[in-house]
């Protein structure tokens, strides 16, 4: 068999990304009677809990700038974000008709009361708002989060029709940590050379993790970077960022091209933080639940729907992924009414500038079309970085 | 919330009446007076939020407690907000967020002065009740960043499967007990005295008593009170600084006799303009008011002669009309029950239901929702409110948009315009139900 390449891989992202009806997750579960598809919303659930059930993860994102809503606005005010009003949209026109159960993550107040209009919306189907700790002591917000998480065990095996096992969660367990670690393999070698991952095709490689079983998805990572390090391509004289903000709703895929296009390499950023929110592995012997709960309360990623107990703390991971990545500024981009992006914005901007690290700031939409601002906006940020740099 | 208490008095304001207007306000200026004069008394200032506040608690530690959130509708009433809302986009705030959280930041960025002109001090420790909205989080970390003050989250769960489980009441009072009360010791210096927590919780519970009375009492035809408007009044001391004292206790006790005195005279509820005319429409209202124009606002109701039968927004400090109550004899859980069952912390089917129930208990001719523009925890999801309350109780419902504390969204001429052709589909549907009789 010979190896796939970048553009064969990157096209097969691409055509789940664009794939509004879902067709991988509907034809995973007709494959084999009885299989049922969990739906997520962002920006962490444990999806080894609905791997240890035989389930499917589906990673709901909203509907992009491809989707028409036609019912959702109907439900939501021109101040309310976009991502709601397209999951509506998708859910009244039918696309998630085969979806067995949505869980709605503890992320802001819009997702939040999601939560309920969903329950009203699709009676017939599991629907749970997902609760997490703002406490991070193991014996105060861990026992709380390991009795959450067990409820979910036993509301999922009762909708699969048998009990989840410790030793299926540890098997879960064991390829979530593998998906992880290409993930995290992925997100390196993108710091090294910048120019070998596109941004837009990270963002689509970590956008078929949300559609595909977790196996296959370990899979395609593998093999994108084979085939990534096996061809050299041309390097430009683009500058680094980390794009931070768009943790919820989804900046149109156009506008991660035009971040590149405009002369920023991206090499970090807190896009589908489903993907690699637990930042080390999730230990397997023991207990599964507790482990997951741990892992949650200590070795997590840092983002505006979490309390930062440590006020000196505040904004200092985004300080650290800019070292990390060896970025050389940071490109706040949060979409329109996004209350948790958009008020913790300020503090990770003191952050910043505390370690004197250059930002700008712009707000998206998930359907925003017109790309010419932005470009102007980042490539502007772009030319001062280099500017400053070269001096 | 005091604010306007005095210019509420009526032509025909009696005695009885004028004894909680004027306790009320005494109870407000004194506690102002308390905090602005920190500096020369040495007390400590403990600031929190409304909803799911330990009022109980605080007072337990001789702390003083300051409400960002009634010092946002102080700015609001003195039309003072909307120059604060905008001092904080000018440092750096998005016009998106809410508006609440700017008129706070603004208000600190031009001296932080209190409603009796001086300075308020700095808060000696945050607690953060983390009840029923996000915001709250990222409120108190921007101001933690600014006071560099211990901070204290209280975690409340969110009852998206409606109901209260046994492991939220646990968590939550391992966290009073091992975070929450360890800290304040602390930062007071007092011991805690679990036997004091418990003489607050009762004089709370007796002050709910008298509240919930006075709120049950818009069942009656005419209502004797507005429990939208008005309410908002009678909820300021027990949802501010005062639950758990015997100010408060004081306070509903006056209120009780005032509004038993109404119903026994048989009148409306006072307005600013004195005793409203006949009742002729009656209303439940989802959502906060808005307050840079809250007498323009409230006056285009009895104006109409529509007065607010119950309402959603007084029992964002608790919902003690369902039947809660602070319990002296289980101090812990019972602030944890407190916190978990205001009315935002409630999921979107609960607060369906209680107000689909209101409507009826309450003999509604309807539903007028007041969407505010930068509030997500109230605004997501009311337009499915509406639609799902109009199905279940056959009755008319309205929206309107406006905004708490941000003068550039209240559109007075829309607002009207809006309600007047409510009130005439009121009036249709009546005509409809007398011609099918
Ligand atoms: S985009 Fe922001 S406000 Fe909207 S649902 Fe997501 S986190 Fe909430
Ligand atoms: S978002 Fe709404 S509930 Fe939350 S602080 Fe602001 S006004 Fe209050």
């Amino acid at each position: 068999m010979t190896m796939p390449d970048t553009a064969t891989i990157v096209a097969r992202a691409s055509a789940l990304f664009e794939d509004l009806h879902f067709s991988s997750a509907r034809e995973w579960k007709s494959a084999v009677p009885g299989r049922k598809v969990i739906g997520y919303m962002p920006i962490y659930v444990p999806r080894e809990i609905i791997h240890a059930a035989g389930m499917l993860p589906l990673g709901i994102v909203g509907g992009g700038d491809q989707l028409e809503v036609i019912h959702g606005d109907a439900y939501y005010q021109s101040y309310i974000c976009r991502i709601p009003r397209s999951t509506i949209e998708l859910g009244v026109s039918g696309r998630l008709d085969f979806v067995d159960g949505m869980l709605f993550p503890s992320i802001c107040d819009v997702i939040r009361n999601l939560s309920g209009m969903w329950k009203l919306m699709f009676p017939n189907v599991y629907s749970r708002y997902f609760d997490v700790p703002q406490n991070y002591r193991d014996d105060i917000g861990g026992n709380y989060y390991a009795q959450e998480l067990a409820e979910l065990r036993d509301a999922l095996g009762e909708l699969g029709g048998a009990p989840i096992t410790d030793d299926a969660l540890r098997a879960s367990i064991a390829a979530y940590n593998e998906n992880r670690r290409l993930v995290r393999e992925l997100y390196d070698y993108r710091i090294a050379q910048p120019w070998q991952a596109p941004a837009a095709e990270v963002y689509l490689l970590m956008r078929a993790g949300l559609a595909l079983p977790v196996e296959q998805h370990t899979e395609l990572l593998r093999d994108y970077l084979a085939a990534a390090r096996a061809v050299e391509r041309p390097r430009r004289d683009n500058c680094r960022v980390v794009v931070t903000g768009v943790f919820c709703e989804q900046p149109p895929l156009n506008l991660i091209k035009s971040l590149e296009l405009a002369g920023c390499y991206v090499v970090d950023d807190d896009l589908l933080l489903v993907t690699r929110w637990l930042t080390a592995d999730v230990a397997t012997d023991g207990d599964p639940l507790q482990n997951l709960a741990r892992a949650f309360l200590h070795h997590s990623e840092s983002t505006a729907a979490k309390y930062e107990p440590n006020a000196r703390e505040k904004g200092q991971h985004l300080v650290r992924a800019v070292q990390r990545s060896k970025a050389e500024g940071v490109i706040f981009a949060s979409p329109s009414f996004c209350d948790p992006a958009l008020l913790d914005r300020p503090m990770l901007q003191h952050a910043l500038s505390g370690a004197g690290i250059p930002y700008v700031s712009f707000k998206y939409a998930e359907n925003s079309g017109q790309m010419q601002p932005i470009r102007e906006q980042a490539g502007t940020f772009a030319d001062s970085i280099k500017l400053w740099s070269g001096q | 919330m005091n604010t306007n208490v005095a210019t509420m008095k009526g032509k025909t304001a009696d005695v009885e009446k004028d004894a909680s207007m004027r306790k009320q306000k005494e109870m407000m200026a004194a506690h102002y007076d308390r905090l602005t004069a920190v500096p020369q008394t040495g007390e400590k200032v403990c600031s929190t939020f409304v909803p799911g506040n330990l009022n109980e608690l605080i007072g337990c530690f001789d702390l003083l407690n300051n409400l960002p959130e009634v010092n946002a509708i102080q700015n609001g009433l003195r039309r003072t907000s909307g120059q604060y809302v905008l001092e904080a986009e000018k440092i750096g705030h998005s016009e998106d967020v809410c508006t609440y959280v700017k008129s706070d930041i603004g208000m600190i960025a031009k001296g932080n002065i209190a409603p009796n002109g001086k300075p308020f001090p700095n808060p000696d420790v945050l607690l953060l009740s983390y009840t029923g909205c996000f915001t709250f989080m990222k409120w108190f970390e921007l101001l933690r960043e600014q006071y560099q003050c211990e901070t204290i989250m209280l975690h409340t769960p969110y009852m998206g499967d409606g109901k209260i489980t046994p492991n939220m009441i646990q968590y939550m009072v391992k966290q009073l007990r091992e975070e929450v009360i360890p800290k304040l010791e602390r930062v007071s210096g007092v011991k805690f005295d679990i036997d004091r927590l418990r003489e607050r919780l009762a004089r709370s519970a007796q002050a709910e008593e008298n509240l919930v009375h006075v709120l049950q009492s818009a069942r009656r035809r005419p209502s004797p009170i507005d429990a939208y408007f008005g309410g908002i009044y009678y909820i300021g001391p027990i949802f501010g600084a005062f639950r758990g004292t015997e100010d408060a206790i004081q306070y509903y006790r006056f209120l009780r006799e005032e509004i038993d005195a109404r119903v026994a005279a048989g009148t409306g509820p006072i307005t600013p303009e004195g005793d409203m005319g006949p009742e002729k429409y009656r209303l439940v209202v989802e959502g906060p008011p808005n307050y840079t124009n809250f007498r323009q606002f409230w006056k285009m109701f009895y104006d109409e002669g529509a007065v607010v039968v119950a309402s959603s927004y007084t029992k964002v400090g608790g919902v003690y009309d369902l039947g809660f109550r602070h319990d002296p004899q289980r101090p812990l859980e019972t602030l944890a029950e407190y916190c978990l069952g205001v009315y935002t912390n409630r999921s979107l089917p609960m607060r369906i239901e209680m107000l689909s129930n209101y409507i009826e208990e309450y003999g509604a001719d309807g539903l007028l929702i007041n969407s505010i523009k930068s509030c997500n925890s109230f605004s997501a999801g009311q337009l499915l409110m509406m639609r799902e309350i109009e199905k279940r109780t056959g009755k008319p419902a309205a929206f309107i948009e406006s905004d708490l504390v941000d003068p550039r969204y209240f559109s007075a001429a829309n607002i009207k315009n809006r309600l007047e052709s409510y009130f005439q589909m009121v009036e249709q549907r009546r005509a409809g139900a007398r011609s099918a009789a």
